[in-house]
C-alpha cells in the first residue's frame, strides 16, 4: 500500500478508484469459478460461486447478527467499574458492603 | 556434552536479569532463546526420544526432559517467540516485567518437555504463577482485579490437573505424561478440564478476554504466545482424536467473531479472535488423523507469531497514543505507516490469504475435516474463516489506522518494537511462500501441498467477497460503529451475577439476623422486666409483710407438723 503518500486516502477520488479495481478483482474472481474446473469434496462446494457467495452472505449475517446482540449485551464502559462506586453509595446500614468492593474502589468516595 | 533442559537458561536469566540493568540485560535475555534455539537443535539432532534429567520426589522417578517431534516444535516455536518479545520488550525499564516474563517463558518450555504428569503440573503452576505479574505489571486497579480472576481460574485449573494426575497414577500406577483419552473415568474429565480451562474452551474462556487486554503493550505479547498453546500441546499429547474436540473446537471458532464484530478495545478484538484460532487448533486435534494433528500443531506455530505480530502492532499503538479503543483510535497510518504495513501482514497472514503463513496451516486442519466426514463443522470453519478475515483481518488494521483520521499525536514506535515486527512478519511470509520449511518439522511426515488451483481460487474468493460485504456494510452505514462500552460475557457470571448474588444473600441473611437479634433482645427484655417487676417497689417480692398474717403462716406451719405427727 502507498502508506508514504501522506494524503492517498484523504482524497475521495482515489478511494473511488481503489475501489473499482477492487470490485473488477471481485468480478473476476466470480467469473473464474465457470471457467476453471475445480476439484470438490463437498457435494455444494460445486456450485458456481458458492464460496464468494458463502463468504458474502456468511459476513452480512455476521455483522446484522452482532449488531442484535448488542442489543442485549452492549452496557456503558464503565459497567464493571460502577460497581465500585455503588458499594460506596449504598452504604447505609452501615454494615461495611464496601468491603466487597473487589480491589477496584479506586477513590469512590468523592461520588457521595 | 552436557545435557541442558531448555527452561534452565531462561530461569537462570531471569535471576540475573534481578541484577543486571541496561545493555547487559539486553545482550543476556536476547542471547538466551539464540542460544537455546542452538541446544534444543542439537538436543533434537539427536533423534527422537531424547530423555535425561532423571529425579526423584518421595517415592516417584520424574522426568525433567523428554522430546519428541511433537515437543521439539513446540520448543523451537516458544524460543523464536521468547525472542521476538524480548527485543519488542526492550525498551521496557521495569525490572518485575522483564524478569517475570523470562520465567514465564522458561516455565513454557519446561511444560512442553516435561516427561512425566507430575512435572508438568509444576510448571503448569509455574505458567500461572509468573504470567500473573505480567497483568499485574500494567499497575492500575483493573489490571489488578483482572490479574486476580485470572490468577484464580488458573489455579482452579491447576488443583484440577493435580487431582486428575493422583487419581491417574493410582489406577495406573504410572506418572508418563502420553495419551490418556476420555472416558468414564473421572481423572480424564479432570485432566480435559484442567487442560480446557487454560486452552479457553467455551464456558471457561473469561480469563482470556478478561485479562489479556488489561496487560501492558509487550506483556500481552507474551501472554498470547505461551499459556494457550502449551495446553494445545497438552491436549494433542493426552486426548488426540476426541471426538467432543471437534465441536467444542468448532464452537471456539465460531462465536467469538460475534463478539470481535462489537467489541471496541482493539486488543480485545484480538483476545477474541485468539479464541476463534484456537478453536481450529482444537478441531484438529480432535479429529486425529497425522494430517488433522499436524494441522493443528502448524497452525499454533503460525497463530503465535501472527498473532504475536497484531498484538505487537497495537501494542506500539497502544505505547505510542496511549489508547487502544476503536473508537478513538483512526487514521493513523500517516504517522505510523511502517507499523501499518507490519500490522496489515499479520492482519493477512491471520485471515489465510495465499503467501501468508495462516494460509498454509489453517488449510491443513479444513481438508482433515472434510476428509473425515465433519460437513457441517467444515461449513463452520468455513465460516469463521470468513469472520476472522472480517474483524482480525479488516476490522483491525482500519480502525487502527484508517477510518476517520482521529488526528491523534503519534510517531512510529521505538526502534526495537519495529525490529521485532520486522521478524514476525517476515516469519509469516517465510512461511506462507516456503511452508516445507514448517512442513519438515511437523509430528507426523505427509506430502501436503497448499498450493493448487482450486484451493488459492476458492481461498481468495472466500476472503475477497467478505471484504466486499465490508465495503458494502460500510457505504451503507450498517457496519455497528465502534462504541465506548463493555459487551457482557461468562466473566459475567463471576463478575457480577454471583456477587450480586451473594450480595443479596447476605443482605436477606443480615436482615434475618437483625430480624433474629431484635426479637432474642426484646425477649429478654422482656423477661428481665418482668422480673424486675416483682422486685419493684410494690412488686410482689419487694411487699412488706404484716405480723399477724407472719403468725398466721407460723400456726399453719405448726399445723401441717401436728398432722404429719399425729399420722
Amino acid at each position: 500500500m502507498s502508506a508514504d503518500k501522506q494524503d492517498f486516502f484523504d482524497n475521495p477520488d482515489n478511494i473511488r478508484k481503489m475501489l473499482r479495481v477492487f470490485y473488477a478483482i471481485c468480478a473476476l474472481l466470480f467469473a473464474a469459478d465457470f471457467v476453471i474446473h475445480r476439484h470438490t469434496e463437498f457435494r455444494w462446494e460445486g456450485l458456481p460461486g458458492f464460496y464468494p457467495m458463502y463468504g458474502f452472505v456468511g459476513c452480512v449475517i455476521l455483522v446484522f447478527a452482532a449488531k442484535w446482540m448488542r442489543t442485549f449485551l452492549m452496557r456503558p464502559e464503565d459497567y464493571y467499574d460502577k460497581r465500585a462506586l455503588t458499594d460506596f453509595d449504598c452504604t447505609d446500614s452501615g454494615e461495611s458492603t464496601s468491603l466487597k468492593a473487589t480491589g477496584k474502589g479506586n477513590g469512590g468516595h468523592d461520588h457521595a | 556434552m552436557l545435557d541442558v533442559a531448555p527452561f534452565i537458561p531462561f530461569f537462570l536469566a531471569a535471576l540475573l536479569g534481578l541484577f543486571l540493568r541496561g545493555w547487559a540485560r539486553a545482550a543476556l535475555f536476547i542471547a538466551v532463546p539464540v542460544l537455546g534455539l542452538a541446544n534444543l537443535w542439537q538436543l533434537g539432532a539427536g533423534g527422537s526420544g531424547v530423555e535425561f534429567g532423571h529425579y526423584a520426589i518421595l517415592d516417584f522417578n520424574l522426568l525433567l526432559f523428554k522430546a519428541d517431534r511433537l515437543s521439539l516444535l513446540f520448543g523451537y516455536l516458544f524460543h523464536i517467540a521468547a525472542l521476538i518479545s524480548v527485543i519488542y520488550a526492550l525498551h521496557v525499564r521495569d525490572t518485575l516485567q522483564q524478569v517475570a516474563s523470562m520465567l514465564y517463558a522458561g516455565s513454557a518450555l519446561g511444560a512442553v518437555f516435561a516427561g512425566d504428569l507430575l512435572t508438568l503440573f509444576i510448571f503448569w503452576e509455574l505458567l500461572a504463577l509468573t504470567s500473573v505479574f505480567l497483568v499485574w505489571a500494567r499497575r492500575s486497579g483493573r489490571a489488578y482485579a483482572a490479574g486476580l480472576r485470572y490468577f484464580t481460574l488458573h489455579i482452579l485449573s491447576g488443583l484440577l490437573l493435580l487431582a486428575g494426575i493422583i487419581f491417574y497414577s493410582q489406577t495406573h500406577n504410572t506418572l508418563a505424561f502420553g495419551e490418556i483419552g476420555l472416558d468414564d473415568n473421572a481423572y480424564s474429565w479432570m485432566i480435559f478440564l484442567a487442560f480446557g480451562i487454560k486452552c479457553a474452551f467455551p464456558f471457561f474462556h473469561g480469563w482470556l478476554t478478561d485479562a489479556y487486554p488489561e496487560s501492558t503493550p509487550t506483556g500481552t505479547v507474551f501472554l498470547s504466545a505461551f499459556t494457550t498453546k502449551v495446553a494445545v500441546y497438552a491436549l494433542a499429547r493426552t486426548f488426540p482424536g476426541t471426538e467432543l474436540l471437534v465441536y467444542i473446537g468448532a464452537t471456539m471458532a465460531c462465536f467469538p467473531i460475534f463478539y470481535a464484530v462489537i467489541e471496541n478495545d482493539l486488543r480485545r478484538v484480538l483476545a477474541y479472535s485468539l479464541i476463534n484460532q484456537l478453536g481450529f487448533m482444537v478441531v484438529g486435534i480432535g479429529i486425529g488423523t497425522s494430517l488433522a494433528i499436524n494441522g493443528a500443531v502448524a497452525h499454533a506455530f503460525n497463530d503465535v507469531i501472527f498473532k504475536g505480530l497484531l498484538f505487537m502492532s497495537m501494542g506500539a499503538v497502544l505505547h505510542v497514543t496511549g489508547k487502544i479503543n476503536g473508537s478513538e483510535l483512526g487514521g493513523l497510518y500517516k504517522k505510523m505507516p511502517k507499523t501499518t504495513v507490519l500490522c496489515i501482514v499479520g492482519a493477512a497472514s491471520i485471515s489465510a490469504f495465499p503467501l501468508f503463513s495462516g494460509f498454509v496451516s489453517k488449510s491443513m486442519v479444513m481438508s482433515a475435516a472434510i476428509k473425515n466426514g465433519y460437513d457441517g463443522v467444515w461449513l463452520i470453519l468455513l465460516f469463521a474463516s470468513a469472520g476472522v478475515f472480517h474483524h482480525a483481518g479488516i476490522k483491525i488494521p482500519y480502525f487502527a489506522f484508517f477510518a476517520h483520521d482521529a488526528k491523534l499525536p503519534a510517531r512510529e514506535p521505538p526502534v526495537n518494537m519495529l525490529i521485532a515486527m520486522s521478524i514476525a512478519a517476515a516469519l509469516c511470509l517465510v512461511i506462507g511462500i516456503y511452508p516445507q520449511a514448517l512442513y519438515s518439522l511437523l509430528p507426523y511426515s505427509m506430502s501436503y501441498t497448499p498450493y493448487d488451483v482450486t484451493h488459492v481460487l476458492t481461498q481468495l474468493q472466500l476472503l475477497f467477497f467478505s471484504a466486499l460485504a465490508f465495503v458494502w456494510l460500510n457505504l451503507r452505514h450498517l457496519y455497528p460503529p465502534e462504541l465506548p462500552s463493555v459487551n457482557l460475557d461468562v466473566d459475567w457470571i463471576y463478575r457480577r451475577l454471583v456477587p450480586d448474588a451473594m450480595r443479596a444473600l447476605f443482605e436477606r441473611l443480615f436482615a434475618l439476623d437483625n430480624r433474629l437479634r431484635s426479637a432474642t433482645l426484646s425477649g429478654v427484655e422482656r423477661l428481665v422486666d418482668g422480673i424486675a417487676s416483682h422486685h419493684r417497689a410494690e412488686g410482689v417480692m419487694a411487699r412488706n409483710w404484716l405480723t399477724g398474717s407472719m403468725v398466721a403462716g407460723v400456726v399453719l406451719l405448726l399445723g401441717i407438723y401436728l398432722v404429719l405427727g399425729w399420722l
